[in-house]
């Protein structure tokens, strides 16, 4: 076992991946927390007009201006999420003026993962109590009001949990982003795991992902289930255990690839 | 002054058209509190829901001191909401503010300012006779502390009215009772009107001072609480005054009579004076008298005995009381 580790050619290969480990993690925290951070502000509105524009919601909006919205998301959930970054390559070329490299990703990201985002968003505000709603409505709260005072504070925990969901997708995602001229753990695992075959760097990679996306619902369950006023203390524990156990359910069957 | 004129209100359904209110008037003065009751899908939380919009009644007018609701842009129809207040049955309350933070609530929509809002919100809490909880969050109250909370909260907006759906259906006898003393304390100590929805005639009995029956979303009988309880006229109003109504098992006795109790005192033991001073033994088939307010209200079913002489005794008895009205039950079985 040990002469597999001594041997000339796994240790060059553990040499490349400690080289380039720093600016692997680097690179890909940089690009999720950045197409993270874009997807939503294209997504969260997006998701909020979803649940409020509906007939029958705080603030109804025409019928076929729904449809149309629910049209777009639909049709870019069904892409498949590479086949979609590709297609928005020339994008980056627009804004970044190049089509590789690091940032050179983020807009395919963000293009890929705003619609999921609208739909985690929509999924979390629709848990809110429609009592509460009617509440407010009765109170003479205005539409916006009702968003900003109840809708969004009344699904905090469950966006929370969404979000970290959103987050180790897209981390998924960039480390696809590989394939097509991205840079990061993904893409080192795939140029050398992939097509060179190196074996070692392709699980040391790998591995490092792993503790990445560990770490990374770690947060966001705590975050969530502590901001959770409807939780006991107790509640909390049984609550961090059970979140974590969904999004877990909600990794293995993602919504596209 | 609210006044409901005409109103209807229609659903569509995949089955077709779902008519929830069919031409409901009515009246509430200031200062009443106002019970609809009716059995589950009459249109009582419909009817409510119509009073603030919540609803938007299909037709018909909905007057609030003269003004039509109706008629009001969505603006001044929240303007308006800020003066008519709701409780509701699930509480609704926001679970992640802290119980002052929700009474709070309505002053912030309102622009109240943080300091006033929060010495105010202070005072309600005391009113409800909650004052420790005011850092707690909903989720550690209990039923009853909830509505208590939702009801200070109904009171942060100052309004004029107070309307009820079904706000103890959810809650306890015990419970129950201590929540409409509360809303009937705050009717007396404020001069607000209270709108209240229930299923459960004991409700009205305990606070209501006028009643309106409804049923499928027609409304059958309205009126002071003693005129409706003493003497219901519509079928759905005697339904529910009297629920065991005829439902009595057969005896052997000749002459059966139902003796209505108007609202006489409740402490003249009649039967057992009928007893004591006439000699003559009547049988308690079937008995329906509440209490409200001291005052008898309700019905009794009496068989009188087979002995034609006592039976006359008994009954010109029972007739020359005053406060009480003596009716005979030609054929009843169960």
């Amino acid at each position: 076992m040990l002469e597999f580790f001594n041997s000339p050619d796994v240790q060059e290969q553990l040499k490349v991946l400690m080289d380039n480990m720093g600016s692997d993690i680097w690179a890909t925290l940089y690009s999720t927390v950045l197409a993270t951070i874009f997807s939503y502000i294209i997504g969260l509105p997006l998701g909020i007009l979803l649940v409020t524009g509906e007939q029958g919601g705080v603030r109804p909006l025409p019928r076929p201006l729904m449809s149309v919205i629910n049209f777009i998301i639909n049709i870019l959930r069904s892409v498949p999420f590479l086949i979609l970054m590709i297609m928005a390559i020339p994008l980056s070329r627009v804004i970044l003026g190049t089509s590789v490299g690091t940032n050179a990703m983020i807009p395919p990201l963000v293009i890929a993962a705003f619609p999921f985002v609208a739909r985690m968003v929509e999924s979390s505000l629709r848990e809110v109590d429609h009592g509460v709603l009617e509440a407010a409505e009765s109170m003479g709260a205005s539409p916006f009001q009702i968003v900003r005072k109840v809708l969004l504070p009344e699904a905090m925990p469950s966006l929370l949990t969404s979000a970290t969901t959103v987050t180790i997708t897209i981390l998924g995602y960039g480390a696809m982003a590989g394939i097509i001229g991205g840079n990061g753990l993904g893409a080192t695992a795939i140029n050398y795991g992939y097509y060179r075959n190196k074996v070692v760097i392709l699980y040391g990679a790998v591995i490092v992902l792993v503790i990445l996306v560990q770490i990374i619902q770690s947060i966001g369950t705590h975050t969530a289930v502590g901001v959770d006023r409807r939780l006991s203390k107790s509640g909390r524990k049984k609550g961090r255990r059970d979140a974590s156990r969904q999004v877990n359910r909600d990794k293995r069957t993602p919504g596209t690839l | 002054m609210i006044e409901l004129k005409q109103v209807s209100k229609t659903f569509p359904t995949p089955d077709g058209d779902f008519q929830a209110l069919k031409e409901v008037s009515l009246t509430i003065q200031d200062g009443d509190i106002f019970g609809i009751v009716g059995m589950s899908g009459a249109g009582k939380s419909t009817l409510v829901r119509c009073i603030n919009l919540l609803e938007r009644p299909t037709s018909g007018q909905v007057l609030m001191d003269g003004e039509d609701l109706m008629t009001f842009s969505p603006a001044r129809l929240r303007q308006a909401r800020r003066s008519i207040a709701m409780i509701f049955q699930q509480f609704n309350l926001l679970m992640q503010r802290t119980c002052l933070k929700n009474i709070c609530f309505p002053m912030e929509i309102a622009g109240v300012p943080a300091a006033e809002a929060k010495k105010r919100a202070l005072e309600y809490l005391d009113i409800v006779g909650l004052p420790d909880k005011a850092n707690a969050y909903p989720a550690q109250l209990s039923g009853g502390q909830k509505q208590r909370i939702a009801i200070a909260r109904a009171l942060a907006s100052n309004p004029k009215v107070l309307l009820c759906d079904e706000a103890t259906s959810a809650l306890d006898p015990t419970t129950t009772r201590s929540i409409l003393k509360l809303i009937q304390d705050i009717n007396q100590r404020m001069g607000i009107t209270a709108i209240i929805i229930t299923h459960e005639m004991a409700v009205v009995e305990e606070i209501c001072t006028h009643v309106a029956i409804l049923e499928h979303g027609n409304m059958v009988e309205t009126g002071t609480v003693e005129e409706v309880f003493s003497n219901p006229k519509s079928e759905a109003g005697r339904k529910l005054v009297f629920p065991e109504g005829a439902n009595i098992d057969q005896f052997p006795v000749a002459d059966v009579v139902r003796v209505v109790f108007n609202g006489g005192s409740s402490y003249e033991p009649l039967i057992a004076s009928l007893a004591i001073d006439c000699g003559v033994k009547v049988n308690i088939l079937g008995a329906d008298t509440r209490n409200v307010n001291g005052k008898a209200f309700g019905s009794m079913l009496l068989g009188l005995p087979e002995d034609k002489n006592d039976a006359a005794k008994a009954m010109s008895y029972l007739k020359a009381q005053k406060d009480v009205t003596v009716e005979e039950v030609p054929d009843y079985h169960a």
